[in-house]
């Protein structure tokens, strides 16, 4: 224990460092947050949670909020992060907003985008009920750390009835810097009734810089209200990722969430979707790809605890070189939940021997007239299926590439932004290339 | 055009070919039959190069070259096409996307230019046609939810699409009704033609009512025991296939 504590000695020094501007509950949330983080200290692997991804490489890196202020990302930079330069845009570089990054021109009148410390201010009614709220930290470490120090982030709130036709793109970008960087990096997504919008948040890096993204997005969706969310993760190869993102549906509202993990060293992504109104519809779609020794972590959580709800789900990851998967897919359902209708899928394609995944989904069901179904498959590529297409004069490997690419396009073709599909699409296949090449080689 | 001696073929460790000859010309159409566990499938398989058939011996020529050297998708892009007794399914491509990656595989390796899509779908409304292959057929995945005879009639589909010189049916007409049998075969019928020759490997004498085959061989036990002409599978439909495992002397490498 003595040696844990030495280790979050210099986390706990650099929280008492924290932020301390703003209004009196946002001060007081932080000492709270703060509070509970000293006492939950980093998980280790002997918390469920936590069972099969050690954070020992975070805790031991110097990562400190970037105090530079004059910390820039050039439009150059930027645009490798970008999927068009066409839509309406929230650059925030190191946990705080950019304001010469961003584009926010045209937004229709009942739309507010922009920074998140500029609308604890502007918007303090909004902010304060909905801030800190779903993103509960009494047991979440990284949560309330993210939370103690809370400064600035990406702020989207949408009127009652107004439908966006353009997607909003929420950019999270760290920068290389002489010491590891931590971004703190926050969103909060507030969907009126009878809203529609389609929202992407990006999390990139500089290729080759080592720091640490600490994000914590909570997004609500009111009364009938249709939001589409896309999460591209696209940090370094060296770089550190942990993620939540806490989403509360309303009455018949319809979330779909669209995971792309692409990037990082050490990947944790939990999607937490709070099913809050008769007849809300939640999709969580996932795919990921990780190569070399890199790790990534799903955790997902689908709380039914309204009737008549249907939720979705679709995880799908490729693994390459040593690379380690863990998927989680946990479903309650609550007493007052019937008629739920839950689906839960988790495949993963292993490209060598050495990849491998941890795997478990878990139902938690509490009501009797309910339909949930789950299933896991794992393996490798169908030497029938190559065969088939070998004898159909498809070279090996074209046959290789057209099985993944049929895999990882399944999810892919969900996405309802045509320039970010391409963009994802080009990625995914330039990474997996990449991979088999290598695989190939040896 | 296909020029088989002493071919001798293992499967899971065990000899399933002891040395077969088969001399195929072009424009002929050949029947291979025999009882359950003759070989007759693994000949097949062998031919198309299935990786779980491994030659132990003898030779292939196909068109004078040596076809055991090639890889399997050298030998489908030569012109070799195999049918498949049971056609995999395929989750996530699009039939008309792999048809069109078949063709144009194909076509690249003829030095003939790709076809683009809108003359891949003008090709494949005047093939369908023939097989009764519905839009819904090739919107949908690679045999994916496909009943058997809808199976069937893709791989006889793409078989006209692909124009092989040589084609091996491997069992195509087994789980057949007699209406899906009939569509097949009249798809086989019209591929007939004095540049293309055809292998039909069946268990049923039913199947070559309407392929009419020009020599009919008999396999039993990993060898041919007997060949002859269409009459021949009508006497095994007659006396089914004991008489010839009981008594008659094998051909041997005739």
């Amino acid at each position: 224990m003595t040696q844990v504590a030495e280790k979050l000695q210099p986390w706990v020094a650099a929280i008492d460092q924290r932020p301390q501007g703003g209004p009196r509950w946002l001060q007081d949330l932080r000492d709270r947050a703060a509070a509970r983080f000293t006492a939950l200290g980093f998980p280790t692997v002997r918390d469920e949670e936590w069972r099969f991804t050690n954070v020992a490489p975070i805790v031991a890196a110097e990562f400190r909020v970037s105090e530079d202020e004059t910390a820039r990302v050039t439009e150059a930079e930027l645009s490798a992060y970008l999927y068009s330069d066409a839509d309406h845009r929230v650059v925030v570089v190191n946990g705080r907003f950019a304001p010469e990054l961003s584009r926010l021109e045209g937004l229709p009148a009942g739309v507010r985008v922009g920074s998140l410390a500029a609308a604890v201010t502007d918007q303090p009614e909004v902010v304060q009920r909905y801030f800190g709220q779903l993103a509960d930290f009494g047991t979440r470490a990284f949560t309330a750390l993210n939370t103690a120090l809370a400064a600035d982030g990406a702020y989207v709130s949408i009127a009652d009835g107004i439908i966006l036709e353009q997607p909003l793109h929420l950019v999270f970008v760290s920068t290389n810097a002489d010491a590891p960087v931590l971004t703190n990096a926050r969103a909060l997504i507030v969907a009126g009734d009878r809203t529609q919008a389609r929202i992407v948040e990006t999390f990139a890096g500089p290729r080759g810089a080592v720091y640490f993204t600490n994000a914590v997005s909570e997004i609500v969706a009111g009364e009938n209200a249709v939001i589409d969310h896309y999460k591209v993760q696209e940090e370094s190869f060296d770089a550190f990722h942990v993620a939540s993102m806490h989403v509360h549906l309303a009455r018949s509202a319809t979330f779909s969430s669209h995971s792309f993990s692409l990037g990082g060293r050490l990947v944790r992504n939990d999607a937490n979707a709070l099913l809050d109104g008769d007849g809300a519809e939640c999709t969580l779609n996932g795919l990921y790809l990780a190569d070399g020794d890199r790790l990534v972590d799903n955790h997902t959580l689908i709380d039914h605890a309204k009737p008549h709800c249907p939720s979705h789900e679709i995880y799908k990851g490729i693994l390459g070189g040593k690379a380690r998967a863990i998927f989680n897919g946990k479903i309650i359902v609550r007493q007052d939940a019937q008629k739920t209708d839950a689906k839960q899928t988790n495949r993963a394609l292993l490209l060598s021997d050495s990849a491998s995944i941890n795997t478990k989904p878990q139902l938690e069901i509490f009501a009797d007239d309910v339909k949930c179904t789950h299933g896991a498959a794992i393996g490798q590529l169908d030497d029938d299926a190559i065969f088939y297409l070998r004898a159909r004069g498809l070279t090996y490997f074209e046959a290789r590439d057209m099985l993944i690419h049929a895999f990882a396009g399944d999810i892919l073709e969900r996405v309802r932004i045509e320039s970010l599909k391409a963009a994802l699409e080009g990625e995914l296949y330039a990474q997996l290339a990449k991979d088999l090449a290598e695989i190939d080689a040896a | 055009m296909l020029d088989i001696k002493n071919l001798q073929v293992k499967a899971e460790g065990k000899q399933i070919l002891k040395g077969i000859d088969l001399h195929v010309n072009a424009g002929e159409v050949h029947a291979i039959m025999g009882p359950n566990g003759s070989g007759k499938s693994t000949l097949a398989r062998a031919l198309s190069g299935h990786p779980e058939y491994e030659v132990t011996g003898g030779t292939v020529l196909y068109e004078g070259k040596d076809l055991l050297d090639m890889d399997p998708d050298e030998r489908a892009r030569e012109g070799v096409f195999m049918a498949f007794q049971y056609p995999v399914e395929i989750a996530g491509v699009n039939n008309a996307y792999f048809l069109k990656a078949a063709l144009n595989a194909k076509r690249k390796h003829n030095g003939q230019p790709e076809l683009d899509a809108m003359e891949f779908m003008q090709l494949i409304k005047e093939k369908s046609k023939l097989l009764e292959i519905d839009q819904s057929m090739l919107s949908r995945a690679v045999n994916e939810g496909f009943s058997g005879g809808e199976k069937k009639r893709n791989e006889i589909f793409q078989m006209a699409l692909l124009e092989p010189k040589l084609a091996i049916l491997d069992e195509t007409d087994s789980g057949l009704d007699i209406d899906a049998l009939k569509l097949v075969a009249n798809g086989v019928n019209a591929m007939r033609a004095p540049d293309r020759a055809i292998i039909v490997v069946t268990h049923y004498q039913r199947l070559l009512d309407y392929i009419v085959p020009d020599y009919v061989h008999v396999l039993s036990n990993g060898r041919m025991v007997k060949s002859g002409g269409k009459e021949l599978a009508l006497e095994l439909e007659k006396r089914g296939y004991s008489w010839i495992e009981a008594g008659v002397q094998p051909v041997g490498a005739q």
